[in-house]
């Protein structure tokens, strides 16, 4: 299943956010999007997974979704959202609860999901004896559980220390060379964007237009070992977003 | 190395610590204690007159008095089935009209400004009222605690499931869980704390409103037992009936702390 944003516009009263914004997220691939602070990343994604409406335009999914896919769309949240008052298989559980699955059916996936994201050991502990890249983790499990087409994250290491974010990338990359998912990633973080993206859109300023499309060729897994091209395309985006974060920093220092 | 004197070394003054308080078990009862001791040894030596308040010694005496007379339980008794009943249904009333207010825009639009219209009353003077409507019976003073508990009741159940995260609860909805789900599993558990930490207010309402109910035509329960005590000016009595209500109260918050450990675990 791909999923194509047909000339998406949003505006909040009269605060127009996005205008025109079409791109194409090709099966198996991640998009990164990328854009300097308010420019409607965070909306665009509510927008792809039907959190919210469009003003004009339109999110289509082409081709259908898989069809053990319990939930085609399927977010990972900047700050995690898990239950404080379910443990960590609780918290996978409660995607599943709604789905016809037997017991041992049930048991069976989020085993299997916690061992993915190395979690086996954690599946009693509460939300409160994790750390944040454990959670996020938690988080990642949950939504693998219900085999998503595409997965919408967002800023979804932010809240991270640096250190954290580099294992959990690795883990993202490892997760997608074994099975390759659909994923929307909006980040702040442009090494971040380099190191997962196969495409990258940078938006401009609020309102947010497309203002370029990059595709970066090379494979995920080897990317690690090709730190010259990735920092010469780290540099490129660098610059394309320099000048929209300028202007819109003025544009804030106005208003 | 800089030139001149060693430089002298002073550790940095701590000023850190305080604002956390923490449970310090012994204190509560050595107050306590100190204190009935202190009244016991002021009417003793006189110098606390027997008339004006007697001493914790003679109101244990009422207190076995009361015990050997069998008349302790049936006071007792009354009172915590009225206690029990009216607590119980004002609380389910209230939960399941919270509820509608916290979930439902209408009925938040017409339950919201009533809450705040007949809750500040207080319900002490409506009993009249209600002994008109529901007989000096039983009835009126288990509707006193009713509609006492009721009206907090329903604010604190709307607060909480105001509070819930909605991030959650976008969660919830953006894995497909079903609209009973999300109540059921993120709204509700979100807004135990806060339906919790109600019961500890609408405990104590009841109590003082049982009180004020059992002294107006009631045969046995502890309020009718102290206003007995009063008219009789037998204040050693007054002092047993007293120290049975902060009991009362003591044993209603320590089950309602019981609950919130268990039911609230997860927050360790
Ligand atoms: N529910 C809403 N109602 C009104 N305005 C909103 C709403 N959500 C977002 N906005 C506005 O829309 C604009 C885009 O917000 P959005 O959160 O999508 O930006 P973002 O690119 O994700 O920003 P950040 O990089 O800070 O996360 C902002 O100016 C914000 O104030
Ligand atoms: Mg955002």
């Amino acid at each position: 299943m791909d999923l194509h944003l047909s000339h998406v516009s949003h505006r909040y009263g009269g605060v127009e956010v996005l205008d025109d914004v079409d791109f194409t997220v090709a099966q198996g691939h991640i998009v990164c999007i990328i854009g300097p602070s308010g420019c409607g990343k965070s909306t665009l994604l509510r927008l792809i997974g039907g959190l919210e409406k469009p003003s004009a335009g339109a999110v289509l999914q082409l081709g259908e979704p898989p069809a053990d896919s319990r939930n085609p769309l399927t977010y990972i949240f900047q700050d995690f959202a898990l239950l404080p008052w379910r443990t960590v298989r609780g918290n996978v559980s409660l995607v599943l609860e709604d789905h016809v699955l037997d017991q041992g059916a049930r048991a069976a996936i989020i085993d299997d999901v916690l061992r993915r994201t190395k979690l086996s050991e954690f599946g009693d502990a509460f939300p409160r004896q994790l750390s944040g890249g454990m959670k996020q983790r938690v988080a990642i499990a949950r939504a693998l559980s219900v085999n998503p087409a595409c997965l919408l994250m967002d800023e979804p290491l932010s809240a991270l220390d640096s250190q954290t974010r580099e294992l959990l990338m690795d883990d993202l990359i490892e997760l997608w060379s074994r099975e390759p998912f659909t994923a929307c990633y909006v980040t702040h973080n442009l090494g971040e964007a380099v190191r997962l993206g196969h495409k990258v859109i940078v938006l401009s300023r609020r309102p947010g237009r497309i203002r370029e499309v990059v595709d970066i060729d090379l494979p995920l897994a080897g990317r690690s070992a090709e730190r010259a091209s990735l920092e010469a395309l780290q540099e490129r985006l660098w610059r394309l977003m320099r000048e929209e974060a300028l202007a819109a920093d003025q544009e804030l220092a106005d208003a | 190395m800089p030139e001149g004197p060693v430089p002298q070394a002073r550790s940095v003054a701590f000023r850190g610590g305080g604002f956390a308080p923490r449970p310090v078990g012994i204190v509560g009862p050595i107050v306590f204690v100190t204190l009935l001791l202190l009244w016991e040894l002021g009417s003793r030596t006189g110098w606390i007159s027997a008339l004006i308040l007697p001493a914790p010694s003679a109101a244990l005496g009422a207190l076995e008095d009361l015990y050997r007379s069998g008349l302790l339980f049936k006071h007792l008794g009354a009172s915590l089935e009225r206690l029990v009943l009216g607590w119980c249904l004002g609380t389910l009333a209230g939960i399941g009209v919270g509820i509608s207010a916290g979930l439902f825009s209408l009925a938040r639009a017409g339950v919201v400004p009533l809450v705040s219209a007949i809750f500040p009353i207080p319900k002490i003077a409506l009993l009249p009222l209600f002994i008109i409507w529901f007989g000096i019976g039983e009835a009126s003073k288990v509707a006193t605690i009713f509609f006492g508990v009721f009206f907090p009741t329903v604010i604190a159940v709307t607060g909480g499931i105001d509070n819930v995260d909605r991030g959650l609860v976008r969660m919830g909805q953006s894995f497909g869980l079903r609209w009973s789900s999300v109540v059921r599993k993120i709204i509700l558990p979100g807004a135990l704390p806060a339906i919790l930490s109600g019961f500890r207010i609408t405990a104590s309402i009841a109590i003082i409103l049982l009180v004020a109910a059992e002294m107006i035509g009631a045969e046995f329960g502890v309020g009718a037992y102290i206003l007995m005590a009063g008219n009789l000016m037998a204040t050693d009595q007054l002092i047993a009936g007293v120290a049975i209500l902060s009991a009362l109260g003591l044993g209603v918050g320590w089950l309602i702390g019981r609950a919130e450990r268990f039911l609230l675990r997860w927050r360790g």
